[in-house]
């Protein structure tokens, strides 16, 4: 094995072997966070579901009850849950990813590993998250008499989307917090401000149609929308906007990449 | 020998202001940016560009054992993170052959909720040991640590000694064909040290190479064959380690007659300073006959209620060798003593004619909570050829204690 050790300029080359050779680290990466999460809890893994059920609560009762936006034919609830399912993901593992370098930062100056394993590692804590409430979006649906469409099968596409995103954005973000703390501040805010910027709490059908393309540059609207119209049998799925939303996407992964790449370099130096 | 390291040229830049701050502000980066028009800096002319490493280049052999000394700041850290991958040099090139490991700390990524067996684990995972190799080692891994009991305790509950020995119990475990140490060995007891020691051997003996960093001379001195002086980001100088060492000791340490604690620590146990005095005369010296008795004198303080411990005091020439070790509790006859509560002396008198002339480092122990802080040659003075009979004879030796020799005539019976 010769390792060559030099001032690499110009742009980085993706050491894919070597992340792979890492994906026993990943997996502990991932497993630590996800013990670690739910240690000295009373109720455990429970929190994954209580946070998007209690968010399910007051949404449904708000706009539901009380603002009455249109549901779509299916209980308001589980019309809420169903986007809930992929916004906590992303929120979640945006946070944790976008935050994993500093947060992290102890070992980045300690000791070499593929960095890229840190946001992964947080993406996966969200899958596990994701898989727990979706379990619970069964139980709701079952609970309403809803039966979930055929179309479920599509499914995997857009939760591979909303991965794209979320792997993405948090990319760009990790790396800029290591050099800009200023990054601390916007995440919780773009977190909240995106709930209700987001078709979570109502359906995306209300937004005027000659807005709906400008709406549709926000890629977790396709994500959502995919989500209900592959879960529920919903809403007709509005082509321009998931076309959007998967350039967006899939964009936002690509430059995130490079730039993560690109600046790893010096992410023990400014840590 | 075949090179399993070399370096060739190593420089590493740094940024004065942003290494402070540690953090840019993306305000302070925009304004900048209008300031200078966009233009990309000149790295070259840069007044404010500090070269931590300038230049360096060296090389280690299979299974050979390289120590790195040099003063806090000369960039041996800054060496070993380039030579582990973790940061990059800014210009220069290594060329590493065969699996590299570096323990710049011991224990990374443990995580104080998980239990010592989860943490095991983890961290093997960190260093680049696979889930097998782990799987395979567990149980050596454990008895190395002396934890069996505690495997499934989180180990946020272990004692700080528990947690560095199952942090470097992992570590002593990789199969690198490559190591590369930084000071962890300082911590521990020493009989801990020792067992670390051990495995650094026969690592050695394995036919791996290993590059460590120590302050420790004596540890450079046992384990290294040859020694990198780095001097402010340069190589003094390169060799066989009692030279680099003894070099490195005559010009690295000030002649300090008299120590003080930098940090004051919260503890019971206070040290005001510890200094050299003159035995027969009782005036501070640092130059001193090897006829006169030398005494190192410690002043401090037992705030509170201590319990029976001592204070230890090793002496070391500038070789590197340590010739004694002493302790306060030795005269008792008990290895430990009970203290009084304020501030007292404790005189440790070196006799006269005991050493040859030449540079001596002191070494003290610190009373600390549990465990003793070794302060590595805090003091050092000089023994001059006067009065010397090791200088009149050149007399082989490490020491030269005067003693004593008694002639008995031949018994010649006689019976009555």
């Amino acid at each position: 094995m010769h390792t060559v050790i030099e001032a690499r300029r110009g742009f980085a080359r993706f050491e894919l072997r070597e992340l792979w050779q890492s994906r026993e680290l990943l997996g502990f990466m991932t497993w630590r966070d996800v013990s670690v999460r739910y240690k000295q809890t009373v109720i455990g893994v429970l929190w994954a579901f209580i946070r998007p059920f209690l968010t399910m609560v007051v949404f449904t009762v708000v706009f539901g009850h009380l603002a009455r936006l249109p549901s779509e034919r299916v209980p308001y609830a589980v019309l809420v849950f169903a986007a809930l399912l992929p916004w906590q993901f992303f929120a979640t593992a945006f946070s944790d990813a976008a935050g994993s370098i500093v947060g992290n930062g102890h070992m980045i100056t300690k000791i070499y590993f593929p960095r890229l394993i840190l946001p992964l590692a947080s993406i996966g804590v969200g899958i596990v998250d994701f898989a727990v409430s979706f379990l619970f979006l069964l139980l709701i649906m079952a609970g309403y008499r809803t039966a979930p469409s055929l179309r479920i099968v599509f499914l995997p596409l857009f939760i591979l989307l909303c991965g794209t995103f979320t792997l993405g954005l948090s990319l760009w973000f990790a790396a800029l917090y290591v050099k800009y703390r200023d990054v601390r501040h916007f995440i919780p805010f773009l977190t909240q401000l995106g709930l209700y910027v987001s078709p979570v709490a109502f359906s995306s059908t209300i937004v005027p149609s000659r807005w709906r393309l400008l709406y549709s540059l926000n890629p977790m609207v396709a994500v959502i929308d995919g989500f209900r119209w592959s879960i529920l049998g919903t809403t007709s799925l509005y082509v321009p906007g998931l076309v959007a939303s998967i350039a967006i996407s899939f964009l936002l992964l690509g430059g995130g990449l490079l730039y993560f790449k690109q600046t790893e370099r010096v992410f023990a130096d400014v840590i | 020998m075949r090179a399993v390291i070399t370096g060739q040229g190593v420089s590493k830049s740094y940024r004065l202001g942003s290494q402070a701050t540690a953090y840019n502000v993306l305000r302070e980066r925009l304004a900048e940016a209008v300031r200078t028009g966009f233009r990309p800096r000149n790295t070259q002319a840069d007044a404010s560009l500090f070269w931590a490493l300038r230049d360096v280049s060296f090389s280690v052999g299979e299974a050979e054992v390289v120590g790195l000394v040099g003063k806090n700041g000369a960039g041996k850290s800054t060496l070993l993170r380039i030579l582990s991958r973790i940061s990059q040099p800014t210009r220069g090139r290594i060329d590493l052959y065969g699996k590299v490991a570096s323990l710049l700390e011991v224990g990374i990524g443990f995580h104080p909720e998980l239990s010592g067996r989860e943490n095991i684990y983890l961290n093997g995972a960190i260093l680049g040991m696979s889930k097998r190799e782990i799987r395979r080692k567990f149980d050596e891994i454990v008895a190395f640590a002396e934890i069996e009991r505690f495997l499934d305790t989180p180990v946020k509950r272990y004692s700080s000694g528990m947690y560095v020995r199952l942090a470097f119990a992992v570590a002593a475990h990789l199969e690198p064909d490559i190591l590369i140490v930084d000071e962890v060995l300082a911590v521990g007891d020493s009989a801990f040290q020792q067992k670390c020691l051990g495995k650094m051997r026969s690592i050695r003996d394995e036919g791996r190479s290993v590059i460590v960093v120590s302050h420790n001379m004596s540890t450079i001195s046992s384990l290294c064959q040859r020694a990198i002086w780095l001097q402010e980001g340069m190589v003094k100088a390169t060799g066989p380690t009692q030279e680099v060492v003894r070099a490195y000791l005559a010009e690295g340490v000030q002649n300090d007659l008299n120590w003080t604690p930098r940090h004051a620590v919260t503890s019971p146990f206070e040290y005001h300073s510890i200094s050299i005095i003159r035995g027969d005369t009782g005036i501070p010296s640092e130059a001193i006959p090897a006829d006169a008795p030398i005494d190192v004198v410690f002043d401090f303080t037992i705030h509170d209620a201590f319990p029976a411990r001592r204070i230890e005091l090793r002496l070391m020439n500038d070789a590197g060798d340590i010739l004694l070790t002493t302790t306060s509790a030795d005269s008792s006859g008990h290895t430990r003593h009970e203290w009084q509560r304020g501030r007292q002396e404790f005189r440790c008198r070196i006799p006269a004619n005991l050493l040859t002339p030449g540079r001596y480092f002191v070494s003290v122990t610190e009373p600390y909570g549990d465990y003793d802080i070794l302060r590595d040659n805090v003091l050092t003075f000089t023994v001059t050829e006067e009065n010397s009979l090791a200088a009149r004879d050149e007399r082989q030796g490490k020491i030269s204690p005067i003693l004593e020799w008694t002639l008995t005539p031949a018994a010649t019976t006689t019976n009555g």
